[in-house]
């Protein structure tokens, strides 16, 4: 499993990237929902959103799912591609399918990639 | 043996949980007189005289097919059903209202909605059909449900024109309740007759969904291009109640630009059935797929490369997405869907054309001759379908039994949900009403008159 290490997580499986602001769905999430085949952001650009609230929903063939915000601050920017080409979010987790982009975020609450590693691993079993 | 599976001794065990002594207490709440009441039933009858009296009873029922001509519609229409639409129907493969959950062993009853589905996006000039609803009504709800979900519930204004079937309209308000929606434009002060149009007003940047129904229910044929534009200036959605006969002559509701179009598809093949089961059939644009209620049919190909059916984009429904999903409705009308799906496929483009032009023909002979009657007047002036609205001379319950003194079911009286058009009769034509039946409506109607 993919788990870069200069991000952050949360254990509703979203990836930070307090260097961007950049916020996505992890590995881990995207392997359990198998093909996703829509995305739907929840937010508006512009808007302030508290960390824990839903930003986006995403579906796969066989799941529907939440993406909640996993940190506070003002929504700068969102990722329209993946609207188009909600596959990314299989395929390129970390980087073509980023979800939004959060400023003014504080990761300090957040789990590092080893902590994250250790909570997908208890959860297999 | 009951139907209770569980052992006394289990039993016991869940009252001594939660504290509770016996079953009976759990019943204390309720008045000791309501708990068993004695009913006071007859001896219990053999099959056989049982089902004596039971024709005995169902006799005594009238019906449009061997006792009354009928010129009742309203939304339920009388139209001929082709023998094969019933042999179809009644093949033990299909003879289920359920829907099927396991493809694998479901692909005809999954081909057959599929086709439905098809059929009803041809019909309506839309993209993408659900496999149906219980009725119109519920169709229509379900419309308002779907544009509350696209806008995520940040437009709170549902703008419904008063000409819209007064049931489908009391429906809506029954789903609705708790979601802080507004409905505005059906008020009682709201004249039922005016012209689509001037519910354009009420549309704002708040406003999520514009209903109006086509025909409407007073049988009027408006083209609302101009109002779905008015409302899609406002960023609202246009959701157009459409009978299904009408769509195979007229304009459609896709070419007028509707996000949604749904409507009672029972005129396609169901009996009137004193009542249902009916269809609510719901189409709408591909953009909005994900926002749709109910079960959806595509087609796939299997892993040998051959045509299969499948339920598709399940992920939208409430047992996945639970609280979030559209709506809590997960099944549709199968067998009244298949019943569609063979009537359109029997009938076929020029068929169901045919029996359009003759509901029209006709209708519009009896509007002709009911408005040339000293008392009678129409309505209103403008374009209709197959029902239009004539002011009667005499109080409608006077005119309406001397009618079934004469074995003709009236239409339906607009006073009883219009108090501005007390006495205004509605009446449907159809194929099934032949000229010497209009031609006895007018000379009972008459003689009603002069009495």
């Amino acid at each position: 499993m993919n788990i870069p290490s200069h991000l952050r997580y949360t254990k509703s499986d979203e990836w930070f990237d307090p260097a961007s602001g950049k916020v996505g769905l992890t590995d881990y999430a995207q392997s359990q929902l198998s093909d996703i085949v829509f995305v739907e952001f929840l937010v508006n650009e512009g808007e302030t959103v508290e960390a824990g609230k839903p930003i986006a929903s995403v579906e796969s063939v066989k799941a529907a799912a939440e993406v909640y915000a996993p940190v506070g601050g003002k929504i700068v920017a969102l990722n329209n591609a993946v609207i188009d080409s909600p596959e990314s979010l299989n395929s390129d987790p970390y980087g073509a399918a980023w979800l939004v982009q959060i400023e003014g975020g504080d990761a300090s609450d957040l789990m590092d990639a080893a902590a994250y590693e250790q909570y997908c691993q208890e959860r297999e079993h | 043996m009951t139907y209770i599976p569980n052992t006394p001794r289990e039993q016991a065990e869940m009252l001594a949980t939660i504290g509770v002594r016996s079953i009976e207490e759990l019943f204390q709440d309720i008045p000791p007189r309501y708990r068993f009441p004695k009913i006071n039933l007859p001896p219990a009858l053999s099959e056989m005289e049982a089902a004596a009296e039971l024709s005995e009873l169902a006799n005594s029922n009238e019906n449009v097919r061997d006792d009354l001509i009928s010129f009742l519609g309203a939304g339920a229409y009388y139209h001929y059903i082709p023998a094969a639409v019933d042999h179809i129907l009644r093949r033990g493969e299909f003879y289920t209202a359920y829907t099927p959950y396991q493809p694998e062993i479901s692909q005809g009853t999954l081909q057959a909605i599929f086709e439905y589905q098809s059929l009803m996006c041809a019909l309506t000039g839309m993209e993408v059909s659900n496999a149906s609803h219980y009725d119109g009504a519920t169709a229509v709800a379900e419309s308002v449900n779907m544009a509350y979900a696209v806008f995520r519930g940040k437009r709170t204004r549902i703008v419904i024109a008063p000409s819209v079937h007064p049931q489908y309209r009391a429906v809506v308000r029954t789903y609705v309740q708790g979601m802080s929606l507004e409905l505005v434009g059906d008020e009682v002060s709201a004249d039922p007759l005016s012209d689509p149009l001037t519910i354009a007003s009420l549309i704002d940047q708040n406003t999520a969904l514009v209903i109006v129904q086509y025909p409407d229910f007073f049988g009027r044929l408006y083209d609302y291009t101009a109002l779905v534009q008015a409302a899609h200036a406002q960023g609202a959605l246009v959701c157009i109640a459409a009978n299904p006969t009408a769509l195979a002559l007229f304009k459609t509701p896709g070419e007028m630009g509707a996000d949604i179009v749904v409507g009672e598809a029972q005129p396609l093949g169901i009996p009137l059935s004193f009542g249902g089961p009916y269809l609510g059939y719901f189409t709408t644009r591909k953009q909005y797929v994900h926002k749709m209620a109910g079960r959806l049919v595509g087609e796939t190909v299997d892993t040998r490369g051959q045509r299969a059916y499948v339920l598709t984009l399940t992920a939208r429904e409430q047992h996945i997405k639970r609280e979030r999903a559209t709506s809590n409705i997960c099944t549709n009308q199968g067998l009244m869907a298949l019943a569609a799906a063979v009537y359109l496929s029997l009938l076929g483009k020029q068929g169901l054309r045919r029996v359009a032009e003759l509901c029209y023909h006709k209708a519009h002979y009896a509007a002709e001759r009911l408005s040339r009657l000293p008392g009678f007047k129409r309505t209103y002036d403008g374009p209709f379908f197959h029902e239009f609205a004539i002011q009667l001379p005499k109080p409608f319950d006077v005119i309406n039994e001397h009618l079934l003194e004469h074995g003709i079911l009236g239409g339906y009286h607009l006073g009883a949900d219009y108090p501005s058009l007390e006495n205004h009769l509605l009446i449907a034509v159809t194929e099934m009403n032949r000229k010497e039946d209009i031609d006895y409506l007018c000379e009972v109607l008459q003689e009603v008159s002069h009495d």
